[in-house]
């Protein structure tokens, strides 16, 4: 049990450092924001009262001290620096590493949390730790084997019931801790008339033999002992019992009893024979309680669930099902001619479509909470390089795919480090070039089509084209004398092992880095390109598809062999016929409007069997700018796909990006157009050599 | 019949921590994440006592108890509200506010059992 809850406080506790980091960097901007110092407090506050409920004692233990600096902050005692949103901001690195920590019982990293401690404690003027000083002392129960006997007299207010106490729930507990005699007093209840049902008009008497200490029958009363009267009196029982004058009177006068009663009751001289009275009450009304109650009503407020994110994958994929079953359904109407089928299945159709928007929209998160991460991270690099660099941001609310959102994290920081370390030059460097002094980075997300377009720019130095030529001349990458297009350059810093830096600094110049951000981005099915102005700085863009899932497709098919091309892709179909291809003596080329394009044929490169028809199709399609054919039999249509992937055995096979199952059950490949085409470059490079 | 338990709290963690000790222990639970939402949940729910933190945003445990005791239903019911040491001044603003008992954090699931029982023996 214990694990699963420590599981969801580090989930929790992580979001609660990462609300106190960014509301630390606005505070830096904002000294004197009441509410952010609040928020800073609250946070600090929530994470120390709920670290000690779930075995992270040095994480409650550690945080103390920050939450009584920053309560100080709030009285307006002591002002906000640097210094202390530095020391919060490691403080709250170091509560990260705590709550990996599986050892709860020993600190990580002594030294440093110790140092922050005191540099804590110094910032808030205590001498000892207030963790030291306990509010609430804890019961010191002194097992007594001998029984005491205590007269109690609890006398509670007349509007005792309105605190939601229960008298009876007390004297209960009383009777619990031992045994007892219990008279009530009535003498106080008025008059029917003149009762009000919502007071407490009855005091009662006890006596109690117990082994329990006087404080623990005092503790019973612990909620309510500023709203009653109450005596608890341990009595002295001596042996002679005539000569218990004190106990006498108290039965007889307190307690009402007559001499015969005493006297029996004095015969047993260690354990009071008890005679209970029915002090049973059944409470004033049966509280009958519906299960159906006991459901999370829908609330008008923004509700937000968490939910495990396999499940989801397991909802979206049953969706990608329901999808392709329902194409079936509507080919297979189709073929019957009934209308009201017809109807139905049309319903299903739009119902289904709508479904599968809503169920990959689920997954879609706002990229608003990955540029936020960054903030922090440009202010340290910054700070490393001795650069000043400020952080700008655009699109937050554009929502992504939270798998894609998760995968951009590493590369985005790499880009990000990569325009700091090479981008953005020294302050005075800047001034000297008429720069304004800080540099600015800017994040941009923005949804264009089926995409989503993140830019990446900042205004340093830009990337030297020429630099680019020479190193890649030296690496063997381009050759001399050919004119490359500015983009085609540019790419060249995504090969692996490239790299201009000319020094090796922690950060960068490795050279690993920018292929590993491409492979990344097209592991997204998506696409990165750079454009740069020498002296006036850069900018990367990367396009990412909106849903990894499912997508848009052109369904061809080359002798009964059907195959899908990404619709984002396809500019245009045109005919091939046998005449064309003789005009160009056997070349893979096709004239369209003046323009030559290069084609592919499927059937050859597929070694598909059987005869191409005379009129082939060739679908034009857009690869990074450049427009490349493939031939086809026969164009069937558009078609929606979910995408399956075809397993680990296929991971080496680059054409083919997947696979989906058709309305009547055939399987579609479905084509990587831009690795295709780039696995056709190279074969035909290799046989012109 | 078993006791229905409320228990309102921002905090994920601890909510799930106590609706499993109070589970395990015979009482049935409703969660509310803040003061607002134990109000709604309130009016249709039968609860036979409330449990709640006192910081928590959109309504507080303060302001929640005083709340509930104008609800004719509820004026009588039990609430206990979690407190941290240091808190002495809202401790007494609460109780003056109509609680029926306070537990002190950190506290062990056997601590909030002791307390419930004391207010709510099942």
């Amino acid at each position: 049990m214990a694990d699963k809850h420590k599981e969801s406080f580090k989930i929790e506790a992580k979001e609660l450092l990462a609300e106190l980091e960014t509301t630390l960097l606005e505070l830096e901007r904002n000294k004197d924001n009441f509410d952010l110092i609040n928020k800073a407090f609250r946070a600090l506050h929530t994470i120390k009262g709920s670290a000690g409920m779930f075995d992270y004692d040095n994480i409650s233990m550690f945080t103390h001290d920050i939450e009584n600096l920053f309560d100080k902050i709030r009285n307006g005692e002591v002002e906000i620096t640097k210094q202390i949103i530095d020391l919060t901001l490691m403080a709250k690195d170091q509560i990260s590493l705590m709550l990996e920590d599986t050892e709860t019982e020993k600190f990580s990293n002594d030294e440093i949390v110790k140092n922050v401690i005191i540099s804590f404690k110094e910032l808030s003027d205590l001498g000892i730790s207030v963790a030291e000083e306990s509010g609430i002392q804890k019961d010191k129960v002194k097992v007594e084997a001998k029984s005491s006997l205590y007269f109690i007299k609890f006398i509670p207010s007349k509007e005792i019931f309105v605190n939601g106490t229960n008298p009876i729930y007390l004297i209960n507990e009383l009777t619990g801790l031992g045994e007892a005699i219990v008279k009530a007093d009535t003498r106080q209840i008025p008059d029917l008339k003149e009762l009000i049902t919502e007071y407490c008009y009855i005091g009662w008497k006890l006596l109690l033999s117990s082994t329990k200490s006087l404080d623990t029958i005092r503790d019973v009363f612990i909620f309510v002992e500023d709203l009653c009267e109450i005596e608890v009196e341990k009595l002295d029982i001596k042996e002679d019992i005539a000569s218990n004058k004190e106990l006498f009177s108290i039965l007889n006068s307190e307690l009402d009893f007559d001499s015969f009663s005493v006297e029996n009751i004095l015969a047993k001289a260690e354990k009071i024979i008890v005679e209970l009275q029915d002090s049973e009450q059944i409470p004033a009304k049966e509280i009958k309680v519906s299960k159906k109650e006991i459901t999370t009503a829908d609330t008008d407020t923004k509700q937000s669930v968490r939910i495990n994110a396999e499940k989801l994958d397991e909802l979206v994929n049953l969706v990608g099902e329901l999808v392709i079953v329902q194409a079936r359904l509507s080919q297979t109407v189709s073929r019957i001619d009934d209308s009201e089928l017809a109807n139905i299945s049309e319903e299903v159709e739009r119902l289904t479509w709508e479904l599968r928007d809503s169920a990959l929209n689920i997954r879609m998160l706002p990229i608003g909470t990955t540029f936020n991460k960054f903030k922090r991270l440009v202010r340290d690099l910054a700070y490393e390089l001795g650069k000043e660099v400020e952080l700008t941001t655009e699109g937050a609310e554009t929502e992504l795919d939270k798998t894609v959102i998760e995968k951009l994290n590493d590369p985005l920081v790499h880009i990000i480090r990569n325009a700091i370390d090479h981008g953005i030059e020294e302050p005075e460097k800047r001034v000297a070039l008429g720069k304004q002094r800080k540099g600015s980075i800017n994040l941009s997300a923005s949804q264009s089509g089926g995409n989503v377009i993140i830019k990446i720019s900042d205004d340093g130095a830009g990337i030297d084209k020429e630099k680019i030529k020479e190193k890649a001349l030296s690496l063997g990458l381009i050759s001399e004398g050919i004119e490359y297009k500015e983009s085609d350059i540019f790419s060249l810093i995504f090969h692996p092992g490239f790299s201009l830096a000319k020094k090796i600094t922690s950060v960068s110049g490795r050279g690993v880095g920018m292929d590993v951000v491409k492979k990344a981005i097209e592991g997204l099915r998506g696409t990165v390109e750079v454009e740069s102005e020498l002296g006036k700085g850069t900018t990367i863009i990367l396009k990412l598809p909106l849903t990894l899932a499912i997508i848009d497709g052109l369904l061809v098919e080359i002798s009964n062999n059907f195959y899908v091309l990404p619709l984002s892709s396809v500019e245009e179909c045109v005919e091939l016929s046998r005449k064309d291809t003789d005009k160009m003596h056997g070349r893979n080329i096709i004239n369209i409007r003046g323009e030559l394009i290069p084609f592919i044929k499927l059937r050859e490169r597929f070694f598909i069997d059987g005869e191409a028809p005379e009129i082939e199709q060739v679908v034009i399609v857009d690869i990074k700018g450049n427009r490349v054919g493939f031939v086809v039999d026969k164009v069937v249509g558009q078609h929606q796909t979910v995408l399956k992937t075809l397993g680990k055995i296929y991971k080496s096979v680059n054409d083919i990006s997947g696979a989906t199952i058709l309305g009547d059950g055939t399987v579609a490949l479905i084509i990587d157009v831009q690795k295709l085409a780039e696995q056709q470059e190279l074969e035909e490079r290799e046989k012109l050599k | 019949m078993a006791k229905l338990i409320m228990t309102v709290d921002d905090s994920t963690s601890i909510r799930q921590m106590v609706t499993f000790t109070l589970k395990e222990a015979g009482y049935d639970v409703i969660e509310a994440v803040d003061g607002m939402d134990a109000l709604q949940k309130l009016e249709t729910a039968k609860v036979n006592l409330i449990l709640t933190d006192l910081n928590m945003p959109n309504l507080d445990g303060i302001g929640l108890i005083k709340k509930v005791r104008m609800m004719p239903n509820y004026k009588f019911t039990p609430i206990i509200f979690l407190t941290t040491e240091s808190q002495e001044a809202k401790k007494n603003e609460a109780k003056a506010s109509g609680a029926t008992g306070w537990i002190v954090k950190p506290f062990k699931p056997e601590q909030l059992i002791s307390v419930i029982k004391k207010v709510l023996p099942n």
